[in-house]
């Protein structure tokens, strides 16, 4: 975009801004975290979460047990790296699904314009109409509850907000000097989309991408709490609050974690977000 | 002015009907004889049968959608098959509910999100900005049905002041009903109020680094005159196009916290229905939520043309 600059160099300026950026830094801590528990929880977790030993029902955090444990004795700390797994798995797929849908159609539509633009535009203003929750409902009165429908649900409305950047994106770099030069050369849409404007548009996507990855993981923990995302026995954010709310008056510290690990992941990915929109945007930065 | 209205609604009820039509084509993808889905595996030929010609199953796909629509347009949803009352009753009694939540929370996120805002804005970058905005990105991350159990554990269990769930109907007077929806509005406001306060405070920064405003300073009008009068009315169109697209979120969310507070709204009607697979309810129930949400978007979309005066001479 600015003309040819050394790479290492470019590399190594993006590397002192990261370290510069505040938000980013600690979105960025906060998510390896949380991602590096959800990754060990496969190979390791304190206390297998199948194991109910119920006679240690819902004990308050001590060393032993450093969260607590549920009522059904299984050790609360072990089941939020777990639901770290299923709530990152969930929103990633959902995240791509939008992604591998709605920008070859934001793109498509940038480099057609005429009806393909306006078609793509009323399907956006048709998917917008059904907020994940609502789509959420209808594959589940149809197809049964479970994490793969809720993964459906969140993708779905994914894909209308990728189209959407992808489109405005490529919009904004179709009319550029360079894109003339490769389309004189002879350049079809398809190989100036995929060597000019993605590449340029990438920022933006990543940037989107980090939003819609934390709202993808309010979602299903939304989706869980309600029944319609995962399935006990395996632990989840959200069914984990739900198994809760009827215990709370006598052991709130069950509702209290797995809250706080929404909570403390989605704020880490929307810190990210932001920072790397600050870093990658330089307009946005300016007006900050 | 004139056109710009007219293609609005133009493109609002073609997306209706889009829409209608994927609601429609679901319960038509239902793997196997939605009656005998819904009636479950005991169920006899004969009730199969009768519930087939019911729901008006026997006849060709496009004249049921025809049906359906148009019985949906003069206020015939058709009968529920659990309750065996029609829908539109059970609807009605619903939405005296969850329509009261939705609104109260987007006026009390709208009423707390944009002064937060425009205030954050004005004090950009000094302290008060920075708790404001640290504030907002917290409330951006709170899942509206956890911070709920945290209303419920800290107002109605520890300090008494309002029942922790149930709904007492509107019959009884107004004041225990709005008792009864202000913790699930409180819960359901704020994570919209945090998004809100946030896009007021960017929308109305951007506008106060254009030309005009430095034209109107230069020509001395006070700071707080540019601030309300010119910068404000200008940062209203994404403020707008926010709260019509939060309307969205929060008749989706009443599912959710409908749910959590146990009140008899659509949310609870349509978790019902799944559970005992009627599927007209769900189907009448997610409609009415689309429609409406398509509604309010086109309303969004109208009174752009009032706050935006460009918009008013096209």
């Amino acid at each position: 975009m600015n003309g040819p600059i050394d790479e290492a160099e470019s590399l190594r300026a993006l590397f002192v801004k990261a370290l510069a950026n505040r938000s980013f830094l600690t979105g960025l801590i906060i998510t390896s975290i949380i991602a590096a528990m959800a990754l060990v929880s496969y190979v390791w977790v304190p206390y297998d979460v199948t194991y109910l030993p119920v006679t240690n029902r819902m004990a308050t955090p001590s060393a032993e047990h450093l969260l607590g444990t549920d009522h059904f004795g299984r050790d609360i700390f072990s089941m939020i790296m777990v639901g770290a797994r299923n709530s990152i798995a969930v929103a990633f797929i959902a995240v791509a699904m939008g992604i591998s849908v709605g920008v070859p159609l934001g793109c498509w539509a940038a480099a057609r314009r005429g009806w393909v633009d306006e078609a793509l535009m009323r399907f956006n203003d048709v998917v917008f109409a059904f907020p994940a929750l609502l789509s959420a409902v209808m594959i589940t009165a149809i197809f049964g509850p479970g994490a793969v429908n809720a993964i459906i649900a969140i993708g779905i409305f994914n894909i209308p907000v990728f189209a959407r950047v992808a489109r405005a994106g490529a919009l904004s770099i179709w009319p550029r000097e360079y894109i003339l030069a490769a389309r004189t050369a002879g350049k079809s849409a398809t190989q100036i989309t995929v060597e000019h404007i993605l590449p340029n548009i990438a920022n933006l996507l990543l940037v989107q991408g980090t939003i819609q990855f934390a709202l993808g993981i309010l979602a299903e923990a939304g989706l869980s709490y309600v029944g319609l995302g995962t399935q006990p026995p395996m632990p989840s954010w959200g069914r984990m609050l739900f198994d809760a709310q009827t215990r709370m008056i006598v052991a709130p510290h069950l509702a209290i974690f797995p809250g706080l690990a929404i909570v403390v992941t989605v704020l880490g990915l929307n810190l990210l977000g932001d920072g790397l929109r600050d870093m990658l945007d330089p307009k946005l930065r300016r007006q900050r | 002015m004139t056109t710009y209205i007219l293609k609005r609604l133009g493109i609002g009820i073609l997306t209706l009907v889009f829409a209608s039509m994927i609601v429609f084509a679901v319960l038509e993808i239902v793997p196997g004889d939605p009656a005998r889905l819904m009636l479950g595996m005991n169920a006899t030929e004969d009730a199969i049968a009768a519930l087939r010609e019911q729901m008006g199953l026997n006849q060709p796909l496009a004249v049921r959608y025809i049906a359906w629509l148009g019985g949906f347009v003069v206020g015939d949803l058709g009968r529920s098959y659990t309750y065996s009352v029609p829908v539109l009753d059970l609807v009605a009694d619903r939405v005296a509910v969850s329509l009261p939540l939705a609104v109260i929370a987007l006026v009390l996120s709208t009423l707390v999100a944009v002064p937060v805002g425009i205030f954050s804005a004005a004090r950009r970058g000094r302290f008060a900005d920075t708790v404001a905005m640290g504030t907002a990105q917290l409330g951006v991350a709170v899942p509206n049905f956890w911070f709920a159990l945290i209303l419920v554990y800290i107002f109605a269990v520890w300090l008494r002041l309002v029942p922790a769930g149930g709904f007492p109907g509107w019959a009884g007077g107004a004041w225990p009903a709005l008792k009864a929806l202000i913790l699930p509005a409180i819960a359901l406001a704020l994570p919209q109020a945090a998004i809100l306060a946030r896009v007021t405070r960017s929308a109305l920064i951007e506008v106060m680094g254009e030309d005009f405003i430095r034209t109107a300073r230069a020509k001395g009008l006070p700071a707080g005159r540019v601030l309300w009068t010119h910068a404000l009315r200008n940062a209203l169109i994404p403020v707008l196009t926010i709260l019509g697209l939060q309307f969205a979120f929060l008749l989706a969310g009443t599912i959710i916290i409908e749910n959590v507070f146990y009140l008899p709204g659509l949310g609870r009607l349509v978790f019902q229905a799944i559970t005992q697979r009627d599927l007209i309810v769900v189907e009448s129930v997610v409609m009415l939520l689309v429609a409406s949400v398509i509604v309010v978007n086109l309303l969004v979309d109208l009174s752009y043309a009032a706050v935006d005066p460009r918009l008013r001479t096209r």
